[in-house]
């Protein structure tokens, strides 16, 4: 007889039937049933095959251990790989696969692999990296290799489509937490409430009780079976106001500050779900333990299980696994799993003593025979003396581990505990949190109650256990004893990735001895299950490969997630529009309507140039270049980041920060100005207004705005504290346009008919309050296209009138690409293009923003250092392709030949490169070596394989005197 | 994710906060400092392992520098002064 449903039994409930398909095959289980266990109660015993070798992988577990029966679930963008069927509920209409296996998990091409073991061994990737191995293939891993392993590998399949699923994110600050709802969860969680805490309780499962939810011959609790004893204590938690308990959330982060990061599924299916960010004085993680399968030739055929997975089948599933099983244990807890196959009538056909082991498995896809030998006096199986037994079935246990994942990734250490047989947990994590029951090493029933509760001085008692209680005492490692090379080849340590002993031994004899270096190297652990059954039998196997002890080899580490989490779930609702804020200035609508185009400045969306219908970028750009050129543009300028600096020692402060005066600034006049970091490199630029004896205006580049000012106040605070000075962001306080070319004046007039625009009344680089289009405007007299301009600034909430009232005086709209044209054929710098924080203001050719009559100022000293004074260092120039239509990429390599031979001098770069309507060419700025010094010269701007030659000249281009600043 | 109890704001997460560096850095006076001494105060950190004092500030809140002592190593955070008082 095979796998087949028992007629009673089992927390399922048979009269709610749920269909579901594997494979395509129809197939039904019930409600209370994983995928897992619906699986094996129709027999299916191939859940998957190998990433490598492609063999046939049956369920190992039906709990968080299992390397094999990882599945994709859904079909169409509805698909998610890589989940564990071992933990997924059972859901009406469920369509599951195997990640692995073509055309199916039964007959799998891929599996002819597994009859050519030696070219797949350890460090195989590695080794054919190398060069042609087989005679007459050259480049035999472009070749043959890569497609062949491309073809037949996959860790699952990509959805194919935008994921429908809405997922959430929730928040929760609580007294305690608590990481599983088995008895110390349970324990741990009633205490905290005993004690008035608020407490949130998680479980992954779809039920709590943990232990007791599959096994059977643990003692009575609080005078009730234990089964029963958990859920009257998760009824009495989940009723409690200070709780928040839920079933199928699993923890997969432990975070600073006592973060835990856990994902909830939904009830009603494997799709979408909620990410809980809970905060926690305290946490208490009962995740329990995971068992460990004995590593022995052949022992990943399917139909070998692990101990606790045979008795979960039956008690908790009602399913019976096989009909005749050989129980193969290393410790003393078998009592509850024979009496689980008496209970199945299930014929234990042998017994695995300790003076014995299992030297291999027979069986086409299916177990149908375990052999057994003695061990001789030197430790190693006598195979002469061995016997073959027939079994469908091989419940085994190499003892158990507990699940430290949420403990180690913050940090906590582990240490191997002779006494308990495993690694436990040995200090180190952040204060607050522990480690409760299994988790920490207390494998009975009495022991993990009691550590859960913990010592509450003074409150109340924890639940008190009676009879005789159950634990794995005397586990040793799980490593059976191997005789031959060609045994150890078929002892599987890794399921999923064919990782055997002999792997270990070939990794060893290599050189590679560390426990992290032979995992890399032999891929051990390396799968979507984590490695969870394979972490210590890797380095059991390695221990023994080089004679060292299991504790002195450690294990490898891990990192979050410790279970695979859809990224859906981690998006939540940061998708599309969602993503990441965006920052729209109060003419955004205005810009739409007009066709703009926009771009990202920081989080700004600005216009970058407004197509007319049918109309491409050049010849837009170009229209709107000429718009200023010869009448009259309109530019939001909103962006520019404002901040407002006021006290009696704010010009003071301001001489400190720019490289020029500003303390001799007159009211009502306004500077440019540069700002250096204190290694004397350009940081920000922008312009300072004067308002007051007290008060200045000062302009940030768009996407610098808070950095300057975060930067800004880091002086303020903590260098000048003495200063009496105070700053504020003012950027979405004043909306702004930029009206500039020969008709600015004009159209101003327009809409200011009562402010005096003489240079006289209102020279360049001045500043007047004013009514504009009937708003309270303050008018900036500022040009950074060379031509005559304004700056109108409103009333953030005025922005969308003043823009129209500009438009409707006449002005053209343009963006930030016919704003970068104009600038640069004036030889103007942009933060960001021209500067790359490694660039001084005297390369820039700013020599005269640097005072020397004043103190000191951020920068000043390193300006001085002989490196920035030296020889060889890049500086602005311009640049002319001679052929005039060429526009140079920006990046290009300014070299000193057409053909460059590597390691060809690199003399520079472009920084800026446009076409110009106004010159009729293309043009460029950058930055050279010496630059000044080679006006000029012939040089070439290399790129992509390109070099175009370029003429060295002076980065002004347009209207080098200034004329057209007061046209 | 850090907490950082700020002096004005109480607990606060993490991603309210800016990284500002080693809080103990002196400028030092740029009328005397010898070129050494001015490269190493703009070029060279320690990365100690353990106690760290550094600056943080407030970005999302009420913009003040903090001089916050940070173990590198458990990232628990100690003593959180204003910027302003502990250089004053
Ligand atoms: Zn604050």
């Amino acid at each position: 007889m095979t796998g087949s449903r028992l007629p009673a039994g089992g927390l399922i409930d048979r009269t709610k039937p749920i269909s579901f398909t594997f494979e395509g095959r129809a197939l039904t289980g019930y409600a209370g049933d994983s995928v897992a266990s619906a699986l094996l109660a129709n027999d299916v015993r191939i859940v998957g095959r190998s990433f490598k070798r492609h063999r046939p992988r049956g369920l190992l577990s039906l709990g968080m251990e299992e390397p094999n029966a990882i599945l994709n679930v859904g079909t169409g963008a509805h698909a998610a790989p890589n989940r564990f069927a071992t933990e997924l509920p059972l859901a009406q209409g469920l369509a599951v696969s195997p990640t692995r296996g073509w055309p199916s998990s039964r007959f799998d091409l891929g599996g002819v692999l597994d009859l050519w073991p030696t070219p797949l061994a350890a460090g195989f990737y590695y080794k054919t990296f190398i060069g042609p191995r087989l005679p007459g293939v050259r480049d035999a891993w472009n070749r043959l290799w890569e497609p062949l392993l491309r073809s037949l590998a996959g860790q699952g399949r990509a959805p194919e489509g935008v994921d429908p699923d809405a997922y959430d994110h929730a928040h929760i600050e609580v007294d305690v937490a608590v990481v599983g709802a088995g008895l110390a969860g349970l324990a741990a969680a009633e205490a905290a409430l005993g004690r008035g805490a608020r407490v949130a309780l998680f479980e992954r499962d779809i039920r709590p009780g943990g232990r007791a939810l599959g096994r059977d011959g643990d003692p009575r609790i609080d005078d009730a079976a234990p089964l029963a004893w958990a859920e009257g204590a998760w009824a009495r938690i989940a009723d409690n106001p200070r709780a928040t308990a839920k079933l199928r959330t699993t923890a997969f982060g432990l975070y600073d500050g006592r973060q835990l990061a856990v994902y909830e599924l939904p009830v009603d299916g494997p799709y979408a779900g909620r990410i809980w960010h809970v905060r926690a004085k305290e946490i208490v993680i009962a995740a329990g333990a995971l068992e460990r399968p004995m590593t022995f030739p052949g022992n990943d055929r399917p139909g070998v299980m692990l101990a606790s997975a045979v008795e979960a089948a039956i008690r908790r599933y009602g399913v019976r696994p096989g009909g005749q099983a050989v129980v193969f244990l290393n410790h003393g807890d078998g009592a509850g799993l024979r009496q689980a196959l008496n209970a199945a009538d299930i014929e234990i056909v042998a017994e695995v003593g300790p003076d014995e082991t299992v030297t291999g498995t027979q069986g086409f896809g299916r177990l149908q025979s375990v052999d057994i030998a003695p061990l001789g006096p030197d430790g190693l199986p006598r195979m002469d003396a061995r016997r073959r037994v027939p079994a469908d079935l091989l419940a085994t246990s190499g003892g158990w581990s507990p699940a430290l994942a949420l403990h180690l990734i913050q940090g906590g250490r582990q240490a191997w505990s002779e006494a308990d047989g495993c690694f436990i947990a040995a200090g180190g994590g952040q204060d607050g949190v522990r480690l409760a029951g299994a988790a920490n090493a207390r494998f009975s029933a009495a022991a993990a109650l009691a550590d859960g509760h913990g010592s509450t001085a003074g409150g109340a008692p924890g639940p008190k256990t009676t009879g005789g209680d159950a634990a794995p005492s005397g586990q040793g490692l799980p490593l059976a004893p191997i005789a031959a090379e060609r045994l150890k080849r078929q002892a599987f340590i890794d399921f999923q990735h064919d990782v055997t002993v002999a792997d270990i031994g070939l990794a060893a004899r290599e050189g590679f001895h560390a426990i992290e270096h032979a995992k890399r190297y032999t891929t051990a652990g390396m799968g979507t299950d984590q490695g969870r059954t394979a972490q210590l039998a890797t380095a059991a196997a390695l221990a023994a490969a080089t004679g060292r002890e299991i504790g002195d080899i450690g294990l490898s580490g891990l990192r979050p997630p410790v279970t695979p989490v859809p990224f859906g779930a981690l998006g939540g609702w940061r998708r599309g529009a969602l993503f990441a804020p965006v920052r729209q200035t109060p003419m955004h609508r205005r810009h739409e309507a007009l066709g703009a185009v926009f771009e990202d400045v920081g989080d700004w969306k600005r216009a970058r140039y407004y197509a007319a219908p049918g109309e491409a970028m050049a010849p837009a750009v170009a229209r709107e270049c000429r718009a200023v050129r010869t009448a009259v543009g309109a530019l939001d300028v909103s962006t520019l980041g404002k901040i407002a600096v006021a006290g009696p020692d704010a010009a003071a402060f301001l001489n400190r920060v720019y490289t020029n005066r500003m303390d001799t600034l007159a009211v009502g006049a306004c500077r440019y100005g540069v700002m250096l970091k204190d290694d004397g490199m350009v940081f920000d630029d922008g312009v300072v207004a004067r308002l007051g004896p007290n008060r200045f205006h000062v302009t940030t580049t768009s996407g610098g705005a808070a950095a300057v000012l975060n930067w800004l106040e880091d002086w303020r605070q903590t260098e000048w504290p003495d200063l009496k000075v105070w700053l504020a962001s003012v950027t979405e306080q004043w909306a702004g346009v930029a009206v500039a070319g020969p008709n600015a004046a004009r159209t101003l007039a327009a809409l200011a008919p009562e402010l005096d625009l003489s240079d006289t009344a209102f020279p360049h680089l001045t500043w007047r309050d004013a009514t504009a289009a009937g708003l309270s405007a303050r008018i900036f007299r500022v040009s950074f296209s060379g031509e005559r301009g304004y700056e109108i600034n409103v009333p953030w909430r005025h922005g969308e009138a003043l823009w129209d009232a500009v438009l409707a005086a006449g002005a053209i709209p343009y963006g930030t690409e016919a704003m970068h044209v104009l600038r640069a054929e004036k030889g103007f710098i942009v933060v960001g293009h021209e500067t790359d924080g490694t660039v001084t203001p005297v390369d820039l050719g700013l020599s005269w923003l640097i005072s020397a009559k004043k103190g000191d100022f951020i920068g000043k000293r390193a300006l001085a250092r002989p490196a920035l004074t030296a020889p060889g260092r890049k500086q602005l120039v311009g640049l002319e392709p001679e052929d005039a239509s060429v526009v140079l990429d920006e990046g290009a390599q300014i070299i000193a030949t057409a053909t460059p031979r590597p390691p060809e001098p690199m003399l520079g770069h472009v920084a800026s490169s446009y076409w110009s309507s106004a010159l009729n060419r293309g043009f460029a700025l950058a930055l050279v070596k010496d630059g000044r010094a080679r006006h000029g010269e012939r040089l070439f701007a290399w790129s992509l394989g390109v070099a175009h030659a370029v003429r060295v000249r002076d980065p002004v281009f347009y209207d080098p005197k200034g004329a057209r600043l007061h046209a | 994710m850090l907490l950082i109890p700020c002096p004005h704001c109480g607990v606060r997460p993490e991603t309210e906060f800016v990284y500002g560096g080693d809080a103990t850095v002196r400028r030092p006076d740029p009328k005397t400092a010898s070129l050494d001494a001015w490269a190493a105060y703009i070029y060279e950190r320690d990365n100690p392992k353990g106690p760290h004092t550094e600056l943080w500030l407030h970005a999302s809140g009420c913009h003040s520098w903090l001089v916050v002592e940070r173990d590198t190593v458990t990232h628990a955070i100690g003593q959180v002064r204003q910027a302003r008082d502990a250089a004053s």
